[in-house]
């Protein structure tokens, strides 16, 4: 490859997309590092504590596209204090004065305030993209400088984030000149939004392609809206309560068989459930379906919308579909690929409406099932075991019965061989998540066999350390650890620290890890921070060695200790 | 206190079944049920704590369990303790919170209906939903002054029971508010409302 001049190489490079590919490429010589390193767009950093910006921008000054991710994954779970980190404004800050060509800014759980918002749209003039999953801190406020100032705006969407709502005109203050939508979610803000000035909007972006309104989007608003725009792809519907004999729903059912392009329907925040007929017409055609914000839409009706969606490969829905909700999804939706079943009542263990039964019996009709989340009432190894025979592809499999501890209720056995089962028969899974009775033995049967695993999240399971080091031992390819309420303790953790530079990251809470064997993982990797939360104030006064830490984060970096920590944060 | 509680009533009932959640009440889903000890919110099928509660007879099964799962076990408040379980995101607004499902007892028909108030937006989508349920029961409705149905001569006057324990007459106050307070719905017979003299339309039979 001497031969070739740069510009080739950088050509070649061009097709190679993967980040990990490109991680790799950059590895092969100091030559190939240098043309991928200037070549480089996109850049992936899982963890925003691991790098900082002044390094990211000095090895990548094409950079076009970052993506971060901030908090642990259990922060969706109220496990991580509100302030303990993530914020986006020094990436931005440090972005803007070396001025770097910012055009997307992917963001998941991390604080974002309108500070940062306001400073990313005024410093970046091709900034194109912003996507928000799962952050929090900002408001309105910070949505109208994005759409004030961003004139080349192509995407801002906003998934799950906790937004403080002012009701202000944010959508009124993208200028008539903006045209350039191609994506607008605000479906997760709760105030009202100005509908003339949504209207107009819509009406002047005729590339908008995918629309996801918010709940105070009524549905004669969203009838206007799919007039204007029939070209849409992706659609995600706000309100949709209305009375079947009005005006207003014969016009919905004229627009919507207008729109011969959407692929994927979502929303239904309010929806009433007798009126789901006008949406027949489109359900052929829709890959991705997303019910699992609608509980009112259950029972009879909700079967006739999903014998009707029989090109479906993406599912979301709630459990009140119940194991014969699933036996429908069974018999129509055979290219299904991903099926996610939330609990509508996840405080009331004994009312979920799924068991088994809909697994297994989906599995048996769907034999391109490979993603999964699954909440249930109950599970049994027989079924775990027919359902590994019966879908040999998953990626993704995580299992969550609502009781935590709940032994399989046929043989009151723990759900080892289960697992087990799904771990030996699907080589390629990569994301496991457990649950229900569970001791060292399905951790035995993980090392054994997820070869591929790259995230593995345990909770209430194993019954000694010899879980842990099951799969520290065997899990080659482990990236993300996390662990609430087991029994393992330092002589787990400290079998095989260097282990943890291999990975992203690890999180212990509840478990039986002391201070003392922290500090001895910090002492001996210094490549790693390890991070103790503990809002109750013991560490200020006992810091005897032996005592138990409560949650334990530790995650590999090139930089060090972090400034920003909050004061329940030690960092050892 | 719950905990014993939990076990006395899993000693009387071998099944495991809790009878006492099991029996109908006019509460909102989710509403906790007073017990007579003034206790736990019980749930028809063993929850956490109690699950707990079966295994701290066993000295070696409890040194397993976590934390948390042992401090469930002592809380007097059930199962919900336990902090980020099940792992759901929070705020997502999924779930039950937002359905307020009532009875609907209409005279003469031999079972009762439930439905939910919370989706409808105005008395009038809630009468016409009533009426395709029961759909051969003419609704008195105001609105559109349909009085005698053709086929069964029959005319119903919807009332509701509030908050009070009162029947009142649907359509007198705003929907919202009647929505707060309404318990459960009965369509009563016409022929038995006789006599009780109602001379004015309710204020928000139209839409509202």
């Amino acid at each position: 490859m001497n031969y070739f001049p740069d510009e080739v190489l950088e050509h070649v490079f061009d097709f190679i997309t993967s980040h990990k590919d490109r991680n790799s490429v950059s590895l092969v010589c100091k030559s190939w590092y240098k043309i991928e390193r200037y070549s480089r767009q996109r850049v992936f950093i899982g963890n925003c504590y691991s790098i900082s910006p002044e390094r990211l921008i000095a090895r990548f000054p094409g950079l076009k596209s970052l993506t971060l991710k901030g908090k642990p994954h259990f922060a969706d779970f109220n496990l991580v204090p509100h302030d303990w980190g993530g914020f986006v404004y020094p990436w931005i800050e440090a972005l803007a004065k070396s001025r770097i060509g910012l055009e997307e800014l992917r963001l998941k759980r991390m604080v974002v305030s309108d500070e940062s918002l306001e400073l990313l749209s005024k410093s970046f003039v091709n900034f194109k993209s912003l996507v928000l999953v799962s952050c929090e801190g900002f408001t309105t406020d910070g949505l109208a400088a994005i759409a004030a100032n961003c004139r080349f705006l192509r995407e801002l969407d906003l998934q799950e984030n906790e937004v403080d709502d002012h009701r202000g005109h944010w959508l009124s203050c993208f200028p008539e000149s903006c045209t350039s939508l191609i994506s607008l979610n605000f479906a997760c803000l709760r105030g009202e939004v100005n509908l003339g000035a949504l209207e107009r909007l819509v009406s002047r972006s005729p590339n908008l392609k995918s629309l996801r309104l918010n709940r105070a989007v009524p549905l004669d608003t969203l009838q206007k809206l799919l007039m204007r725009a029939p070209q849409l792809v992706d659609l995600g519907i706000g309100s949709y309560v209305h009375d079947p004999f009005s005006e207003a729903y014969n016009k919905l059912k004229i627009a919507i068989q207008r729109c011969k392009s959407i692929r994927s329907l979502s929303g239904f925040l309010e929806v009433a459930p007798h009126c789901m007929s006008a949406i027949y017409p489109i359900c052929g055609n829709l890959t991705f379906l997303n019910l699992s914000y609608a509980p009112g839409l259950h029972g009879n009706k909700l079967m006739k919308l999903i014998q009707h969606c029989r090109k479906l490969q993406r599912l979301w829905i709630l459990d009140c579909i119940g194991d014969k909700g699933l036996g429908v999804v069974a018999l129509t939706c055979k290219e299904l690929q991903e099926l996610r079943v939330f609990p509508s009542d996840p405080f009331e263990a004994g009312n979920a409406a799924v068991t088994e039964e809909g697994l297994v019996l989906v599995s048996a009709g769907c034999p391109k099932l490979n993603s999964l989340l699954y909440f249930c009432q109950q599970m049994t190894n027989a079924a775990l075991i027919t359902v590994a025979k019966n879908c040999p592809n998953f990626i993704r499999f995580r299992l969550c019965i609502l009781d935590p501890i709940k032994p399989d209720p046929v043989t009151n056995q723990p759900l080892d061989e289960g697992f087990g089962a799904i771990v030996q028969s699907c080589k390629g899974l990569k994301r496991l998540s457990l649950s229900g009775l569970l001791t060292d033995q399905v951790f035995l049967y993980i090392g054994m066999y997820a070869e591929q695993l790259e995230m593995l999240s345990i909770a209430f399971a194993a019954d000694s350390d010899k879980g842990m080091l099951y799969v520290l031992n065997g899990c080659k390819k482990l990236r993300k650890l996390e662990i609430r309420d087991c029994p393992f303790g330092d002589a787990a953790l400290l079998e095989d620290v260097g282990k943890y530079e291999t990975m992203r990251s690890l999180w212990m809470s509840s478990c039986e890890v002391t201070l003392g064997g922290c500090k001895a993982v910090a002492e001996k990797m210094p490549s790693l921070n390890v991070e103790i939360i503990d809002e109750s104030e013991q560490m200020e006064f006992n810091l005897d060695d032996k005592q138990k830490v409560d949650k334990m984060y530790l995650y590999r970096t090139l930089v060090g200790h972090r400034k920003d920590a909050p004061e329940y944060v030690w960092i050892l | 206190m719950s905990s014993e509680n939990g076990k006395r009533l899993l000693e009387t009932d071998a099944g495991g079944l809790n009878f006492e959640a099991t029996e109908l009440t006019l509460g909102l889903p989710g509403e906790p049920r007073v017990t007579s000890d003034g206790g736990a919110k019980l749930g028809s099928k063993r929850g956490f704590s109690e699950t707990v509660d079966l295994k701290l007879g066993d000295n070696n099964q409890e040194v397993k369990l976590g934390h948390s799962l042992q401090e469930a076990a002592k809380s007097p408040v059930s199962k919900t303790q336990v902090v980020g379980w099940p792992p759901v995101r929070g705020f997502a607004k999924r779930g039950k919170k937002s359905c307020k499902y009532v009875k609907v007892a209409v005279d003469g028909a031999p079972y009762l209906r439930k439905v939910d108030l919370e989706i409808y937006n105005s008395y009038q989508q809630l009468l016409t939903s009533l009426e395709d349920m029961f759909s051969c029961f003419t609704i008195r409705n105001y609105l559109n002054e349909k009085k005698i149905d053709q086929v069964n001569g029959i005319e119903y006057m919807p009332t509701y029971e509030d908050k009070d324990g009162d029947w009142m007459l649907v359509g007198d106050v705003p929907w919202q508010m009647f929505v707060e307070s309404c318990k459960r719905l009965r369509l009563m017979k016409s022929s038995e409302a006789v006599g009780l003299g109602l001379k004015t339309a309710p204020k928000y039979s139209s839409t509202n």
